[in-house]
């Protein structure tokens, strides 16, 4: 209730009104206060509430201070309510009812009804965000959430920042992929045109097919994994093959590899323990193959999972992997090795898979 | 059934209705589920069910178990992110053994010696909270303090009778009773005849 400043209720140049409702009452938070009876405006930039008592009275927070709204459906003897997520208050905001207060944010509730519609109109203001592209008075500008360079981990806004640089970071990550399969194209394309030289050669019985085509021939046979003992001897023999390529695996983890088939890699990775290299091999009951760092010890993982699952009193694959920044597959492994290890267990209704701590082993 | 019957923990427990996969974990389950319904039968004075009944008994079905939730939030920008938050008013849903978990947990009784099924193709069951045997061993016990070895007594004097008001057997149902009696009979302890009006027992 401290974002909220005194205001006349009237609208600036460049503020349009878009709907209002009467019969409003304000909770700060869970709180009831003495803002029981008023009328909420919603304009282009503002949410202003008037007395309807003492029309004095009269209060506003801008839109741009809104951090994301709920809707609360009515209940027996309850109103429908729009639950408002509010930024911190600025240090240098104008004065209001509220000095202070514990919560940041607010809950409006419609007691002459009209909270459906209303819902819609502010969901639709802060889609549009108008009051970004109509400047009004210097008075209105001076709230605009939280200033830049003031770095608050805490709170929605923590969390919400914590979310947007991961998403930034899945972008670049899925950019780079697609990097390699740009190359991958380009490799087909050669191959797709060797192989139509070759075929139109025999076709037309025209000429030796090269030795140099013969060679590339294979050695792309040997990328798309075709097993081929010919092949297979000019690059050595199998065994070694894989040893080497393991050792080769280690150095150049980051870098974009060339084309390798799926078989050699697998071969390759069940070699890194016996040539103690810091990767290792890891396969999962399911038969997932993932490969992870010798020190990453998947016991202390599963400890800090149960951690987290027992914070939250309950928690789905999904949750679990959104919470932690991980896949869902990995996170569903996890879980699934905890309950193995009798940490975790189950519940499995038409709801989902919800893993809980185990509590048939802790309570007596 | 308005009686006040105090369900255990594990009742409001949401995994309880899930037979449990690592098998440490449904040892214990499988106990308490064992455990819930014994005492339930006994508070209920009921010693046949049939799995009809079972399934859609209060004991196999909590309609108000409480399941967890984390929040999906749709923000103003219209993307799509998770926030956690005390769940208000948490959403009740129902928490059901399915049926053939609820055969597990009567084939476990039935192991301990508490249940017995009373037709081939398994529909209905005795159930007894305390085992023939013990039930025969208090019986013989009051047998022998009121020196009434040899006497003999109808079925019905033993439960119903004046002089057993006070022992744990008065009111016993007659299915129970017998299989107890058969316990002492193996024993050698007592043997069931038949008397003028049904069935009695001779102790020695």
């Amino acid at each position: 209730m401290d974002r909220f400043v005194w205001t006349s209720g009237l609208l600036e140049i460049n503020e349009t009104l878009v709907i209002q409702q009467r019969g409003v009452r304000i909770y700060d938070g869970e709180e009831k206060i003495k803002f029981d009876a008023g009328t909420l405006l919603l304009s282009t930039h503002r949410l202003i509430w008037r007395d309807q008592k003492n029309h004095e009275c009269c209060m506003a927070i801008l839109l741009s201070q809104i951090v994301f709204i709920e809707e609360q459906a009515a209940g027996i003897g309850k109103s429908a309510k729009i639950v408002v997520h509010l930024h911190p208050a600025p240090p240098n905001k104008e004065p209001g009812p509220f000095q202070s207060s514990k919560n940041s944010y607010i809950k409006l509730s419609f007691k002459e009804h009209g909270q459906i519609e209303f819902y819609r109109r502010l969901s639709e203001e802060m889609t549009q965000r108008r009051w970004e592209n109509m400047p009004v008075s210097q008075s209105l500008q001076t709230n605009r959430g939280p200033q830049p360079g003031r770095i608050r981990a805490v709170g929605i806004v923590g969390i919400e920042r914590k979310l947007e640089e991961k998403r930034k970071e899945t972008d670049k990550n899925i950019s780079e992929a697609f990097e390699d399969l740009s190359k991958l194209m380009i490799k087909a394309k050669e191959m797709v045109e060797l192989s139509k030289s070759i075929a139109n050669k025999i076709k037309d019985k025209q000429g030796d097919i090269t030795e140099d085509e013969t060679i590339r021939f294979k050695s792309y046979l040997l990328s798309m994994g075709i097993a081929n003992p010919v092949t297979r001897e000019t690059y050595g023999s199998g065994t070694q093959y894989h040893m080497q390529l393991a050792k080769q695996l280690a150095g150049i983890l980051q870098v974009p590899l060339e084309l390798l088939s799926p078989e050699d890699l697998v071969n390759a990775c069940k070699m890194l323990e016996a040539l103690k290299l810091p990767l290792r091999l890891r396969v999962f009951d399911s038969g997932v193959m993932v490969i992870e760092l010798q020190s990453h010890k998947e016991e202390e993982m599963v400890a800090s999972a149960l951690e987290t699952v027992s914070e939250k009193g309950s928690l789905t694959s999904e949750e679990f992997a959104k919470l932690v920044g991980m896949s869902v597959l990995l996170a569903k492994e996890r879980l699934l090795l905890a309950e193995k290890m009798g940490h975790l267990c189950r519940d499995d209704s038409v709801e989902g898979l919800r893993f809980y701590p185990n509590l048939f082993m802790t309570q007596s | 059934m308005a009686m006040s019957f105090e369900w255990p923990w594990q009742y409001r427990f949401p995994p309880f209705f899930t037979l449990q996969p690592n098998v440490d974990t449904r040892q214990k389950q499988l106990a308490a589920w064992c455990s819930l319904v014994l005492s339930f039968c006994r508070l209920h004075k009921q010693s046949s069910m049939t799995v009809m009944e079972a399934q859609e008994s209060p004991l196999f079905n909590n309609v108000k178990l409480q399941r967890s939730k984390g929040h999906l939030f749709l923000l103003p920008d219209s993307s799509l992110k998770y926030l956690w938050r005390k769940a208000e008013g948490r959403q009740q849903t129902e928490g059901k053994l399915p049926v053939e978990s609820i055969q597990i947990v009567l084939e476990e009784l039935r192991k301990k010696g508490n249940l017995e099924w009373l037709d081939k193709s398994k529909s209905s069951f005795l159930i007894m909270w305390r085992r023939p045997e013990e039930w025969g061993k208090l019986i013989y016990q009051w047998v022998s303090r009121s020196g009434q070895n040899n006497s003999v007594f109808t079925l019905y004097e033993l439960t119903n009778g004046e002089d057993t008001e006070d022992e744990e057997f008065h009111g016993l149902d007659e299915a129970t009773l017998l299989r107890a009696l058969q316990a002492l009979q193996q024993e050698h302890k007592a043997e069931i005849i038949t008397v003028s009006d049904g069935r009695g027992v001779k102790f020695f």
